[in-house]
């Protein structure tokens, strides 16, 4: 039994780095932009899907690199022409519009590349396992802990040694100030959206290597990278960060001793944070109330 | 906004089609006007979009077929299709909107167990039959019968003779289940239980798990540790095919048969090579060498799609139309309850069976007999050469008999 | 949340109130003729039923929306629980439609009077996301819950019973959804007029102030949250009973989401805004799935272009055209 634990608690460290870099995208969304974003995981589905069109000319790790940056621009062109219109106004109005724009996209992906599920080929040496007592640390999910490690850790060096992440950094914290200091806010707005959009579709391409790919894929993937951000912390990188791995080390625990619970295991979770602890573990308090 | 037009307006999408092929002859005349009206609520968005849109486009080509030939009792045959998303109000909805609107004097369809189930309440509820095409939930069929709905597809228990006896003589006894945790999964499990344990094999674990769970390592950990000899694979559509992935990342799949029972076309020829394996029970194939009208039948298929080739799904929504035709003309109306009469013991004639055998609905529970066929896939397959098939065993041989399922049927007064 | 706020609907000029009585009893001959005249317009009875349902719900939830300020994307779970708790009650229970009915209602009310002060600790974001983790988990437990509630499959072997000899078939049952709705409405609408009904209308504008006057906020947001969960729960009810089935969609959040968007599409500061997001809303679902497939991406465009264009909703539009 405690074999199990520990075998299901090491693999939900690896499920859950996963959900960590899909809710870093989300988080830097919220933070800056004050935007939640419910298409975050249609933009997961669209780089995904223009990986699987991208592959076959640039390979795989072509495809790892251009296809979030064409998602980041749709992204970028998603900001400036409805994004940008609901900063004023009430969270609502952001909300619904990020709602129907994941209806637009999950059915732009069906109708451009058809409803059927598609593979995404990911370069063999990483599709074995690492050793056979540990048959379930494949090379490619090595890959996804590593790359999620590795970008938030650019992420945070971004933020802390850039230009650009300084601004970031000072516009949560107060963004008419730095608009009176000179930013730009409106193209910093952008960037960070964009930064944002990319992490996602980092994420997507990386789900899309175990999964494959769905139109209805950003349903399944989104709910989860909600919860890591509110068990984490808002405003928090490193509690997004840390919120995917709670809960992915939760659910695999729980799918233990009760499969049935695994789901309801992490909204218990993020309701119990949010009752007692509404910041989350590493957020900064009334952030967003 | 004319109402009519959606209906031709699916009949020009499939007369272009089919014209292009070279298959639409001058349409004979049509002896009277007023049109036949199908409904098909079906899937053409979420899950159940890739499956939904094969039965749709069966249906069309025997809509296309029977227009060629001067339709049914000389009426001209129109079909509707609505999406029903895989939400049971949606598809209830859109049932209303047929009924009241289109005045449809049928219904076809379905996927999803849960609307096939709600449909066959509200088609009999409406004085409609109602051909469930695609939606196998075993009570159906069983303790949620009605005179109005028949059934093409198999029950679970059909489905799931269709290989245990295979698996467990070729593979092993004993056996770990990964099931969804939802209706169709649980009888799935429970079918397979009782075939199992019957052939004097053992179930050593099984786990439930959750509709769309992306990641399957915390279960697979378990199957390794029970160390089967079958692993059985009842997991929806695309969990299953994410497990099949992982299955074959972790290298489950050298050590463990995997196997189990519904298993599309659709879904393996989205799986990478690496991952297409398995013993699964196919209801229908396309390649049936010997067996006339096969070939043919594919032709115009492949055909009429732009070289896609029909799936199982595609058979289930072609038979639903021509066995509503063939009773209709056999009842010489197109009224609910002497349809109904008429399909019960309706034999498909061998160019709609399209399989060795005389398959036919049961009259104590409207269910269709049809041939199960269980096969494995071969792992270096193109499209669509994707399976091979052990053989053809007829579904009356596999089914419950009629007094187990439970059902009973009483028709209105 | 105090954008451009606009003027209650109570208690204006005498002009003003004729109007507005003329209005409600246009509708309200509307309202009961439908049967009659929307097959004439291409409609059918059960599409009006679903239509006054939608709009029930969405004007329960409004209370707390555009009234008391409260942005709660869980509302589909008082309105599931309804749907649920008289099908449960249909199919083992009893065979009286109203009784049914009754423990539909309690059952999502208590839920809403229980959960809603968890929720009101927080605010702005937050109190969404609690919203949205609540109706969540009622969503898993219907489908894990398969013994019970049948699962994905959902609630069948049931139908509305007659009541009172009369059995409710389209038209019969139109006209008790319409008695309920007007029920409803009238409850919505006393609240709104009272004393309390304008401290939620305090308290979405300037929420502060009303703390600095001593006045318990959050009790009041959880009373908002309870009153529009229990119609939420009624329009629930009302909705098994048109279907004859219950499935967990009845929960989820894309159902939460839809109320909302009703709600906004037809005006969150106006009482009848809903109605009119209600009407809009389930002609589009209805008919543009039979002219293309993109449904989809009509229903997207639509959540898009109304919070950006017509933030205000329909009747919100024409208001402003009218004062201009």
């Amino acid at each position: 039994m405690l074999l199990d634990i520990v075998f299901n608690g090491f693999n939900g460290l690896i499920v859950g780095s996963f959900y960590a870099l899909m809710a870093i995208g989300l988080s830097l969304i919220l933070g800056l932009n004050g935007v939640i974003n419910f298409a975050h995981g249609g933009f997961m589905a669209l780089a995904a899907y223009f990986a699987f069109t991208l592959v076959p000319y640039v390979g795989f790790w072509g495809a790892l690199v251009i296809a979030p940056i064409l998602a980041g621009g749709v992204g970028f062109i998603v900001e400036k022409l409805i994004i940008q219109r609901l900063y004023t106004r009430d969270p609502l109005y952001s909300l619904l519009a990020t709602f129907g724009l994941a209806l637009i996209i999950q059915d732009m992906l069906r109708t451009i590349w058809g409803a059927q599920g598609l593979p995404l080929a990911i370069p063999d040496f990483l599709n074995q396992p690492v050793s056979n007592t540990y048959f379930f640390v494949t090379g490619y999910r090595l890959f996804v802990v590593a790359l999620a490690i590795i970008s938030t850790a650019g992420l945070f060096a971004i933020l802390r040694y850039t230009r650009l992440g300084v601004r970031i950094r000072a516009g949560n914290a107060d963004l008419e100030t730095i608009a009176a200091l000179g930013v730009n806010i409106y193209l910093l707005r952008s960037a960070n959206f964009v930064l944002g959009i990319m992490f996602a579709g980092l994420a997507g391409i990386l789900a899309a290597g175990q999964l494959g790919l769905t139109p209805t894929m950003g349903d399944q993937l989104i709910m989860p990278a909600f919860v890591a951000i509110v068990v984490g912390g808002v405003g928090s990188l490193l509690g997004s960060l840390l919120g995917g791995l709670i809960i992915g080390v939760a659910s695999g625990i729980t799918t233990a001793f009760y499969p049935a619970g695994s789901e309801v295991v992490i909204y218990i979770i993020m309701g119990v944070m949010l009752v007692a602890r509404p910041r989350g573990l590493l957020g900064q308090e009334g952030l967003l109330e | 906004m004319s109402n009519k037009g959606i209906g031709r307006r699916g009949l020009v999408k499939t007369g272009a089609a089919l014209s292009a092929a070279g298959l639409l002859a001058p349409t004979a005349g049509f002896a009277q006007s007023n049109p036949v009206k199908i409904g098909q609520i079906d899937s053409t968005t979420g899950n159940f979009a890739v499956l939904g849109q094969s039965q749709i486009a069966g249906a069309a080509l025997a809509v296309a077929e029977l227009n060629k030939k001067g339709g049914i009792l000389g009426r001209p045959v129109e079909i509707y299709v609505e999406d029903d998303a895989g939400s049971p109000s949606t598809g209830l909805d859109k049932a209303g909107r047929l009924v009241d609107q289109e005045n449809v004097d049928f219904f076809i369809g379905t996927v999803s167990s849960a609307v096939s189930l709600s449909l066959s309440q509200f088609a009999a509820a409406h004085n409609k039959v109602f051909m469930c095409s695609g939606g196998h939930v075993d009570k159906l069929t069983g303790p949620s019968c009605n005179w109005a709905t028949f059934r093409v597809c198999s029950t679970t228990w059909i489905l799931t003779s269709g290989d245990s006896k295979t698996l467990v003589e070729k593979f092993g006894k004993k056996w770990y289940f990964l099931t969804t945790d939802y209706a169709f999964g649980h009888s799935e499990q429970a079918d397979y239980t009782k075939q199992v344990t019957a052939l004097g094999g053992t179930i050593v674990g099984g786990a439930l798990v959750p509709v769309s769970t992306p990641d399957f390592s915390s279960y697979l950990i378990q199957v390794k540790e029970a160390q089967p000899d079958v692993l059985c694979l009842l997991l929806a559509g695309d969990d299953q095919i994410n497990a099949m992935k992982q299955i074959t990342q972790f290298g489950i799949n050298q050590t463990i048969k995997v196997g189990g029972a519904l298993f599309e076309l659709e879904q393996i020829a989205a799986l990478p090579e690496a991952a297409r394996y398995g013993v699964w029970t196919f209801e229908w194939y396309w390649n049936q060498p010997g067996v006339p009208h096969v070939a043919d039948f594919v032709k115009r298929y492949v055909a009429a799609n732009n070289g896609k080739y029909p799936s199982q799904r595609s058979w289930f929504g072609y038979v639903s139309v021509h066995a509503l035709a063939l009773a209709s003309e056999k009842a010489g109306s197109t009224d609910a309850v002497k349809v109904a009469k008429a399909l019960e013991g309706l034999v498909l004639p061998p160019e709609i069976a399209l399989q060795p055998g005389a398959p036919a609905f049961r009259a104590g529970d409207h269910q269709l007999m049809l041939g199960m066929f269980p096969g494995e896939v071969i792992q270096t397959g193109t499209y669509p050469n994707l399976m091979q098939i052990y053989g053809v065993v007829p579904g009356a041989s596999l089914a419950l008999p009629e007094s187990a399922t439970g059902c009973s049927l009483t028709y209105p007064a | 949340m105090s954008e451009i706020s606009l003027p209650r609907e109570a208690g204006a000029a005498p002009k003003r109130d004729m109007r507005q009585l003329y209005m409600l009893a246009g509708m309200a001959i509307l309202l009961l003729l439908v049967p009659f005249w929307i097959p004439l317009v291409g409609g059918y009875t059960d599409l009006a039923s679903r239509v006054l349902i939608y709009a029930l719900a969405a004007m329960g939830l409004n209370l707390l929306l555009g009234f008391t300020g409260g942005l709660s994307f869980g509302h589909a779970a008082y309105f599931g629980l309804g749907a649920y708790g008289t099908g449960l009650m249909l199919d083992y229970v009893t065979s009286s439609t109203l009784l049914a009915m009754l423990v539909g209602v309690l059952t999502g009310g208590l839920a809403a009077l229980l959960l809603g002060p968890l929720a009101v600790r927080r605010r702005g974001i937050y109190f969404s996301m609690i919203t949205i983790a609540i109706g969540q988990m009622f969503y898993f437990i219907a489908v894990r819950w398969n013994s019970l509630t049948g699962g994905e499959d959902g609630l069948t072997g049931y139908a509305r019973q007659p009541i009172f000899g009369i059995p409710l078939g389209s038209v019969q049952f139109y006209y008790l959804v319409l008695i309920f709705f007007a029920l409803g409405a009238w409850v919505l609408w006393t609240i709104l007029d009272s004393p309390l009904g304008h401290t939620f209308v305090a308290i979405r504008e300037n929420q502060k102030r009303l703390t600095f006057l001593g006045i318990r906020v959050d009790r009041y947001i959880a009373l908002s949250f309870a009153i529009s969960g229990v119609i939420c729960a009624l329009a629930g009810s009302l909705n098994s009973l048109l279907d004859n089935f219950v499935s967990p969609d009845d929960l989820k959040y894309t159902l939460s989401g839809n109320f909302l968007i009703i709600a906004v599409l037809g005006g969150m500061r106006n009482f009848w805004g809903p109605l009119v997001g209600a009407i809009i809303f389930v002609l589009v679902q209805n008919y543009v799935s039979a002219v293309t497939q993109n449904w989809m991406t009509v229903l997207g465009l639509i959540f898009v272009l109304s919070v950006m264009f017509f933030p205000l909703g329909v009747l919100g539009f024409f208001r402003r055209r009218s004062k201009a």
